[in-house]
């Protein structure tokens, strides 16, 4: 989806803000922000490409002007919203009205240490090779699906090089539609910066990670 | 010289991801009583483990964070061998100090030279490589940064206070997969003969972002060692 999230390029927003001694957390709220949405992502109802997709699918405004928590709730409370898991009356003010909904499971305690020690590969079992590799000059199609996309719109349509194969991976465009496990070969490529940019950059080259279906033959 | 006082000043840990401005006092106190409401709600349903909430928090608040990825620096710098596997192999040479898990599940390691100086970036989002890093600054999440670092990354490095001769290529690496990317700077000189713990106080986390410098020696540690 073309929206404001996919920032590569864009200008005016003025200068980067370090800040000195940065907490993890700036405010209470942030903190349970935080730990309420990996702990909702352990009932295992969505995965992280469809959590993503809920954040960039956001009315552009509210994800430009909301601070990064707070879209994280934003994202969490529509995702639980569309799946029956909480009411709006309920989000207004905690009051529960409506019983608990069927999960998958719930995130013990007993079981975050490991779960988070092993985390979710990515990585899949495809049949055969990947039809590139490295040292292959491709081209980024020119694509602008409505839906969730990891191709950023500044490499659509350019000349780049594969410099690394990773193996299969889950697909992100298909995993936003709730396809977990459709896999695709995931390649590292580079791109002059001359080919994005023209003169107007100051890199010497971008590298961007790119499943099989984003690319074809140069 | 890398972050001056008025930047300091500028910077709201509240900064919406489009710029600067401040939020307002009430608008705080809105979100702390939706999130009290949300987690009660949350709990009530027998979604959230009370439990498990509080110790995601612990683990990514106190736990995990750039000291870990400092130790794989520095052994990287202090070990010819271990080098040569964290750059051929990450995850691996990773999982061998024991960070593996959420959001570094495939490592890959970015080697800086006199020549080549590398930068990671998620223009999309927010991707970082939490096991080695722990979460991510407010800036690497800002759009200023996300929205800069793939064209003009030696901005970006004049916004840190760090300026890179012309003859040093700027290589960025944009985060748009699973895979997730640990910049391994140059050893500063004048560290001959220093431990791996020595010289894991060196390493900054934005050094292993691309955005720093490890920090150079005092000359009294030169001078001992």
């Amino acid at each position: 989806m073309n929206s404001v999230h996919d920032m590569g390029g864009l200008q005016n927003f003025g200068p980067v803000l370090p800040e000195q001694r940065e907490p993890a957390f700036h405010h209470d709220w942030e903190r349970r922000a935080f730990g309420l949405t990996l702990a909702m992502a352990g009932a295992g109802l969505w995965n992280l490409d469809q959590v993503r997709a809920a954040r960039e699918s956001l009315p552009p405004a509210q994800y430009l002007a909301h601070s990064y928590y707070q879209i994280w709730l934003d994202a969490l409370c529509k995702l639980m919203l569309d799946r029956g898991l909480v009411t709006s009356e309920e989000l207004a003010d905690g009051r529960m009205r409506a019983p608990p909904a069927r999960t998958r499971a719930c995130l013990v305690a007993e079981r975050v240490a490991l779960a988070l020690a092993r985390g979710n590969s990515a990585q899949r079992t495809l049949e055969g090779a990947g039809r590139y590799a490295a040292g292959d000059a491709v081209r980024t199609r020119v694509v602008h699906p409505p839906s969730h996309t990891r191709l950023p719109r500044y490499c659509r349509g350019k000349r780049g090089t594969i410099v690394k194969v990773h193996g299969a991976h889950v697909f992100a465009d298909e995993s936003a539609r709730g396809n977990g496990n459709a896999a695709q070969w995931l390649y590292t490529v580079r791109f002059a910066a001359s080919e994005l940019w023209g003169p107007d950059t100051t890199a010497e080259a971008i590298h961007v990670d790119c499943w099989e279906p984003y690319l074809e033959d140069l | 010289m890398a972050h001056d006082e008025s930047h300091h000043r500028q910077q709201h840990p509240h900064a919406p991801a489009g710029g600067p401005e401040h939020a307002h006092a009430s608008e705080l106190t809105e979100m702390d009583l939706r999130v009290r409401a949300l987690e009660s709600l949350l709990v009530e349903k027998g979604y959230v483990d009370p439990r498990a909430l509080d110790l995601l928090i612990e683990t990514y608040e106190t736990k995990v964070g750039p000291h870990n990825g400092a130790r794989v620096v520095a052994k990287a710098w202090a070990d010819p061998h271990y080098r040569e596997w964290l750059l051929e192999d990450a995850t691996a040479a990773i999982a061998s100090l024991g960070y593996t898990g959420r959001q570094g599940e495939h490592m890959v390691a970015l080697e800086n030279t006199p020549r080549v100086h590398n930068m990671v970036v998620c223009t999309l989002c927010s991707c970082y490589p939490w096991p080695v890093l722990g979460l991510p600054p407010v800036w690497y999440k800002s759009a200023p940064y996300r929205a800069r670092a793939v064209i003009d990354p030696r901005g970006v490095l004049a916004d840190f206070g760090v300026s890179l001769p012309q003859d040093v290529d700027i290589q960025v690496w944009d985060s748009t997969a699973e895979i997730r990317y640990l910049v391994v700077p140059e050893r500063p000189s004048g560290t001959v003969g220093w431990s791996e713990e020595q010289l894991a106080a060196l390493v900054t986390r934005d050094a292993m972002i691309g955005t720093g410098m490890p920090r150079v020696p005092p000359p009294t540690e030169q001078v001992r060692a």
